[in-house]
């Protein structure tokens, strides 16, 4: 399916430039959008419309069996064929996949810059918890954890890492309907606060009413 | 630099056996310079033919062989369709763990001690039920027929392809079972037909890897089987070992028959595969329900007690013969009891015992770094491995040690490298590489790499990813792989031996070197510090995890991680 949005030329945002996506040389999915700091992009999909590819794609972890054409500009920097270390664009999947060997404040420390003496980062990482209300879980097993307080903890962790975007692969899907709502005000009020540009994949409609954002809707 | 690991691991598997094999394919026609031999010719393989009982020693070598695996995958697998899911089957999961690490010929020793005329088992009925008041004159182990040597080789496989049926498990579809119950199918018969065969598929590597091992095994048949003639594999040490030099080739040629009897086992268990589909394949075809396995589950049941308690009890007996000071038949316990045997060992035992460590620990933790490397380099190459592969992997399993190891000890005494330690090593890293990697694969490669996908997301490069979260993570399966490694290396007797040139004594060649003799209170102090060794390892690999991840819930065994 091919899509364009509000394109304004290189700007401070996420520019996905011309994307197209093939599943060896079957076409998959073709985009061609500007998103704006602090401005969500919702695409909307049933499950084999590419969605996550292009996830995986703007992430850097395209697999082998797909190939991307076009340019991924990240605030004015080509970022296409740099490796995901040095994409700085945060991700937040389905699962929160925290690292089980750390605790709630390793997992903060470890995906903070390099830089800073211990004690800096550690009252770094604390604020950032304490943000969210979890300061006082600081030093516990993340297994050990709600479903809720692992949301927010995978929250804390991408944004201690400064990213300069966002993508949000069904980050709430697993979460009952009234934590629901309030992780995703969470994320979506960050988002505003940092001025992250930040797509979301959903099958969710209430996901992308929430986001407030402009709407894609792909087809399989 | 990860990019060449494929390339040192063929090199390391392969070019051992390559070089090896046509070594002592050259030596057999006669071709051997270090021994002045320049002649080409069959002469070798007729003197091979022409030594007295020599059809006898094939013969053992070959039933032995096919039955040892017959018996022990028989037990296996029937035990598991019997069983699988009962309280019966934890515990015998939990009392065959700790059997998989006892040295082949640890087990063989104590299963010794318990069947001899004047053993446990006879002391234990006597003179109550027999009257015997001196050792009755029965030719029970060291028997002609090498009935003794295959149950010590059935005690052994059987937890080993117990492991690697459990491993294949999750992998296969096991409720497949469950309809062939509601089908009206008996348990046992039922788990055979649907479930069976896609595990068999899985296993058939290893399988052919055991029946590589008992075709040809020394060590074992060394405790426990046939004398006059042994086995094959034992004569063509023999000759190996003979200070007159023409015997060598003999020898040589001997190799080359023992890789070819090897080869006749393999063919006459294809031959049993296909007739034993055959068959269950008519009777399922007729319908056949086979609801009355009572007894098939008992046997089978027995049977895996039996032999576990074998070797466990086997064990028990090494310990109190090395302690004893006198023991009189038909006493049932030692009737006095000492430390002079360990104080008069005690020097060679720490010798022999820390060559044995260092060459263990160094050829586990080589051959981990390697397997780690190949793992990594896989992943990150977004390599799948194909079927040519795990062959390769499976090579030093499959073919019997006596065909390459004497020709590699011809070309390291050519080159001047034999009776090295380091020699020593890297043959050991032959056989320890394939079952580190064998080990670490499965688990490594179910390893949700997502998360390091997260990891990279936060600005990680690819090696910090590795050290920081793939390896801590996986610390558990990466330590019990290296456990097994290194007592893989612990049991090696023959590149000990050979590669060794008898100058790097290890706990293993000192307690062979003790079989012929007799002596049961050395031979108890040395089968047990080997069956120690690799068990204090274990135990450790087991512990470090659990201490160290105490606090993390997902990391602890049965967890997630």
């Amino acid at each position: 399916m091919t899509a364009q949005i509000n394109k304004t030329g290189a700007g401070a945002g996420l520019v996905l430039e011309n994307i197209e996506i093939f599943h060896g040389s079957a076409p998959l999915l073709c985009l061609d959008a500007e998103i704006l700091p602090g401005q969500v992009l919702t695409l909307m999909g049933p499950s084999g419309s590419g969605k996550s590819t292009l996830v995986s794609a703007i992430s850097g972890f395209l697999p082998r069996a797909f190939t991307c054409k076009g340019r991924i500009l990240l605030g004015g920097n080509d970022i296409t064929i740099l490796p995901p270390d040095q994409r700085r664009v945060g991700v937040l999947f389905q699962d929160t996949l925290l690292f089980p060997h750390f605790s709630v404040l390793e997992n903060v420390l470890y995906a903070l810059p390099p830089g800073g003496s211990m004690q800096e980062r550690r009252r770094e990482a604390l604020a950032l918890l304490a943000a969210v209300s979890l300061r006082n879980l600081a030093q516990r097993d993340p297994d050990t954890l709600s479903g809720g307080q692992k949301a927010r903890v995978a929250l804390v962790r991408v944004l201690a890492s400064r990213p300069r975007a966002l993508l949000l692969d069904e980050p709430f899907s697993k979460l009952d309907a009234d934590l629901r709502a309030a992780v995703r005000q969470l994320v979506f009020a960050e988002v505003a606060r940092r001025a992250l540009p930040t797509l979301l994949v959903t099958h969710d409609r209430s996901d992308a009413d929430a986001a407030g954002g402009p709407i894609l809707v792909l087809d399989s | 630099m990860l990019r060449l690991i494929p390339l040192a691991v063929v090199l390391l598997l392969l070019a051992p056996i390559a070089a090896g094999t046509a070594s002592i394919l050259l030596a057999a026609l006669g071709w051997a310079p270090e021994f002045d031999a320049k002649t080409i010719g069959l002469d070798m393989f007729a003197a091979v033919f022409k030594a007295p009982g020599i059809w006898h020693s094939v013969w053992l070598s070959y039933w032995v062989g096919l039955i040892a695996a017959a018996v022990s995958l028989g037990i296996v697998i029937l035990f598991i369709a019997a069983f699988i899911d009962t309280r019966g089957f934890r515990l015998i999961s939990a009392a065959i763990k700790p059997v998989l690490a006892v040295p082949h010929a640890a087990a063989a020793f104590g299963l010794l001690f318990l069947i001899a005329p004047s053993g446990f088992l006879v002391r234990l009925v006597s003179p109550d039920l027999t009257g015997f008041v001196r050792p009755p004159d029965w030719l029970i182990v060291n028997d002609p027929g090498g009935y003794a040597m295959l149950g010590g080789l059935v005690i052994k496989e059987i937890p080993f392809l117990f492991f690697v049926t459990m491993a294949a498990l999750p992998q296969t579809e096991a409720r497949r079972a469950e309809i062939a119950g509601a089908l009206g199918y008996g348990r046992v018969w039922g788990w055979l037909i649907s479930v069976f065969p896609a595990i068999y598929k899985q296993i058939r590597l290893p399988v052919f890897a055991v029946i590589a091992f008992a075709t040809s095994t020394i060590d074992v048949a060394l405790v426990l089987g046939p004398v006059n003639p042994p086995p094959l594999a034992v004569r063509v040490l023999q000759w190996m070992n003979d200070p007159d030099v023409n015997l060598r080739l003999t020898a040589a040629a001997g190799a080359l028959v023992q890789l070819g009897v090897t080869l006749a086992t393999l063919a006459s268990w294809f031959a049993l595969e296909n007739l034993v589909t055959l068959i269950a394949r008519m009777a399922a075809m007729r319908g056949w329900r086979g609801k009355k396995d009572h007894i098939t589950a008992l046997l089978a049941g027995a049977s895996i007690t039996l032999s576990v308690g074998l070797v466990l009890a086997g064990i028990a007996l090494l310990f109190i013969w090395s302690f004893t000071g006198m023991w009189r038949f038909p006493h049932l316990l030692p009737d006095s009891w000492t430390t002079a045997s360990w104080s008069a060992q005690g020097a060679n035992i720490f010798e022999t015992g820390s060559r044995a460590f260092v060459i263990a620990l160094a050829a586990a933790s080589l051959s981990l770094v390697l397997v780690l490397a190949s793992l990594e380099n896989e992943y990150r190459g977004d390599i799948k491995i194909s079927d040519l592969t795990w062959w390769m992997i499976y090579i030093p399993l499959l073919v019997p040690q006596i065909a390459f190891i004497g020709g590699l000890s011809f070309l390291f005494l050519r080159l001047g490298l034999d009776g090295t330690l380091w020699a020593v090593v890297l043959v050991h890293m032959v056989f320890v590489y394939p079952y580190v990697y064998l080990t670490l694969a499965d688990p490594w490669n179910a390893f949700d790499t997502r998360i390091l996908a997260v990891a990279r997301t936060l600005g990680k490069n690819v090696n910090n990813v590795f050290w920081t979260i793939r390896l801590p993570m996986l610390l558990r399966p990466v330590l019990a792989a290296f456990a097994l490694g290194f007592a893989v290396s612990i049991a090696q007797y023959l590149p000990t031996l050979l590669i060794g040139a008898g100058r790097q004594p290890t706990i293993t060649t000192e307690a062979l070197a003790l079989a012929a003799g007799g002596n049961r209170r050395l031979i108890g102090i040395y089968a047990l510090i080997q069956t120690l060794m690799p068990f204090v390892i274990f135990a450790l690999a087991s512990l470090i995890p659990r201490f160290v991840w105490r606090e993390r819930r997902a990391l602890q065994a049965g967890g997630r991680g």
